[in-house]
């Protein structure tokens, strides 16, 4: 599903060259739940953002659902990016004057559904995470792990075929950890591909995968959860 | 889209208050400015009378001291006729359809009752000076020829002075007091305020004031010896050996307005023609020394030739454009400020799967709102300052309305000017990078 091949990202200025990414070689098959894991600085958020299509490769090939999208128009990264990808932030990133259903509704407006689908799909999604009742609440009036289950359902309204999480539980005591966790791991087993990035060992412990950056160049190590697709290609790093 | 995009600009206009309301008054302010000077001159530059200022023509005859530099052109002469000239020309047959004599003056209005006495303005005309300009009657009926030629004691009035002096009642028939003459009514004027006052352009700046209230045969006022108000020139001393009025209506003095009415180009030439030969057949009696320098101006050359949109209006408008600029580039800093402040929304959109193009429309719509608001600020600000305008000169009283013209136009502009501010900044915005920013919202 997610193919990187010698993928490299450099950050230039006039005084300085940062290698953020370095000759990445990653594959991760479709249903799988990969952890991301490195130091600050390694190049995690970088990965995420390439892989999340916001940024281009510097070099490398970057093949999506078998599509070459290393080097697309803004218009179609923007499509490819509304339709297949979610993305959840450790600081949740609601918007604080849109109620939850409006948070929610975000990605349909630009997928171009009508009215009626749009609602029935944040309805559904405010459902699956329990916050169905509070749709016309404000982000400011939930707790911290409520506003992620909103930032998990705002990800998923669109049915993408995978999710990038960065640092998903970051911000969250560990009781409500654990509960986001459930979540993800429940979404998961539904079918939905996720790529996390974490610092927690814990949380990386649960992933099936393992995949450790480390300045710019990444490392396979197995986890322990194992995964409900079959076959898993290894990465090859 | 374009509601969604609209409930989220008035949402963001919400967010900062403070910030959208100084970009509303900053465009206000120079749409204000820009409209009041705007007004003024869309007003000023207007068409007094639209079905007939092609017909309508303003003569000029150059009497003036043959001392004084070289006429160049109709700007050059004076735009009034002397007493004589005028009179001789009312009484000519001329190839002109109508033609009208008149002069400014003014009388003491004496009511019949408790009302204390007050100074009128008064036209001084002939009876074809209500036709040729379709000035319109609510009772009765101009003065006839006979009228003017036997100068009887007989008036128009205005309705504003009817309905002083007879409650608004019809009062042809019933006299009114000037001065210590009675005259008879025989018709009431409707409202009729042409803007400008394009008939009694004199040289000075009088062109917007009040419409006389009322109306009198021209021979009646000089019989009166009611002396002109207004601009009156004189080159050459009067002749002292007659009575000082006699003296001053027959001198060199300019001071009196004369109007013909010419339905063609042909009789236009026509009419040009026997005005210059009328001054040909004066120079032979020792007047008019100057070269042949007659003049016939419709009404708006009329107006260009008196520069009734003076030439400080011009500038003012162009000032005021300029301030409008400045204004504008002062909003194109706040809204840099507020958009970049939005860098953490526009990068969860884009992440979401907003395109550049979607960024760019969301933003323009409350670029727009901003400058709707400003259009509206602008027009409230623009119509103080009419009021302003009216209650510190005299004569600008009917420039105080925006018309539906105007209001739209300063909606209009305000909007295209904001919407041309915002292009920037909006543009900006919709190219920010989203990855940087979605870690640190």
């Amino acid at each position: 599903m997610l193919k990187m091949n010698q993928v490299s990202k450099v950050y230039r200025t006039e005084l300085v060259e940062t290698h953020a990414l370095r000759e990445l070689d990653l594959h991760v098959e479709e249903g799988e739940f990969i952890a991301v894991t490195g130091p600050s600085g390694s190049g995690k958020t970088t990965f995420l953002n390439i892989a999340g299509l916001l940024e281009s490769p510097s070099s490398g090939v970057y093949l999506l659902d078998g599509e070459d999208v290393s080097a697309l128009s803004d218009n179609r990264r923007s499509r490819i990016r509304n339709e297949k990808v979610g993305f959840i932030f450790q600081s949740f990133n609601l918007i604080p004057d849109l109620n939850l259903a409006d948070n929610v509704d975000v990605p349909l407006r630009y997928r171009g559904w009508g009215g009626a689908q749009r609602r029935r799909a944040v309805g559904d999604m405010l459902d699956m995470v329990g916050l169905g009742s509070r749709q016309n609440y404000l982000p400011s009036q939930l707790s911290g792990g409520q506003q992620q289950r909103v930032a998990i359902a705002r990800a998923l309204a669109g049915k993408p075929r995978f999710l990038l999480a960065d640092e998903p539980t970051g911000n969250l005591d560990s009781e409500m950890a654990a509960s986001v966790m459930d979540l993800l791991r429940t979404i998961n087993d539904e079918g939905t591909t996720i790529v996390m990035v974490t610092h927690d060992p814990d949380l990386a412990h649960q992933a099936h995968r393992n995949i450790h950056i480390l300045d710019g160049r990444g490392s396979d190590i197995t986890g322990s959860r194992a995964p409900n697709v079959m076959p898993l290609e290894a990465a090859r790093v | 889209m374009f509601s969604y995009y609209l409930r989220l600009a008035l949402a963001s206009i919400r967010r900062t208050p403070v910030l959208s309301a100084l970009m509303v008054l900053a465009l206000g302010l120079g749409i204000g400015a820009f409209m009041t000077t705007l007004t003024v001159y869309y007003l000023m530059s207007g068409n007094p009378i639209p079905h007939k200022s092609d017909v309508l023509y303003a003569v000029q005859l150059d009497n003036w001291d043959p001392n004084d530099p070289p006429t160049e052109s109709a700007r050059d002469v004076q735009p009034q006729l002397t007493y004589h000239d005028g009179n001789t020309l009312m009484q000519a047959d001329t190839p002109a359809l109508r033609q009208v004599h008149m002069y400014g003056t003014g009388a003491i209005v004496v009511p019949g009752d408790e009302t204390p006495p007050f100074d009128e303005s008064v036209r001084a005309t002939w009876y074809t000076f209500f036709d040729m300009f379709d000035v319109p009657f609510l009772y009765g009926q101009p003065w006839t020829l006979d009228d003017d030629e036997a100068r009887a004691s007989v008036a128009v009035i205005g309705r504003e002075l009817n309905d002083t002096l007879f409650n608004g009642e019809n009062s042809v028939g019933r006299s009114i007091q000037l001065d210590d003459q009675f005259y008879q009514v025989v018709g009431v004027i409707d409202h009729w305020q042409p803007v400008p006052r394009f008939y009694h352009a004199d040289g000075t700046y009088r062109a917007l004031a009040d419409t006389e209230q009322v109306f009198v045969p021209m021979n009646r006022a000089i019989d009166a010896q009611w002396g002109p108000r207004g601009n009156t020139n004189c080159w050459k001393a009067r002749d002292e050996s007659l009575p000082l009025f006699e003296g001053f209506i027959q001198s060199e003095c300019v001071f009196t307005q004369f109007w013909a009415e010419l339905e063609t180009p042909e009789q236009a030439a026509a009419y040009k023609d026997y005005l210059d030969n009328y001054v040909r057949g004066q120079k032979e009696i020792g007047r008019f020394e100057r070269p042949l320098n007659t003049f016939i101006s419709d009404v708006m050359e009329w107006m260009e030739v008196n520069r009734i949109v003076q030439d400080d209006n011009r500038v003012l408008v162009r000032l005021s454009f300029l301030f409008l600029l400045v204004c504008v580039l002062n909003t194109v800093g706040l809204l840099m400020a507020k958009f970049m402040g939005k860098g953490g929304e526009v990068a969860l959109r884009r992440a979401m799967g907003a395109s550049r193009r979607h960024v760019f429309q969301q933003n323009l719509v409350e670029v727009g709102l901003l400058g709707l608001l400003g259009g509206i600020a602008g027009t409230g600000l623009a119509w103080l300052g009419l009021r302003a305008v009216k209650n510190m000169y005299q004569g600008y009283q009917h420039l105080v309305h925006l018309d539906a013209v105007m209001l739209l136009t300063a909606i209009s502009v305000a909007t295209v000017f904001a919407i041309l501010a915002g292009m920037y900044p909006v543009w900006r915005v919709s190219r920010l990078q989203p990855a940087g920013l979605l870690k640190t919202q």
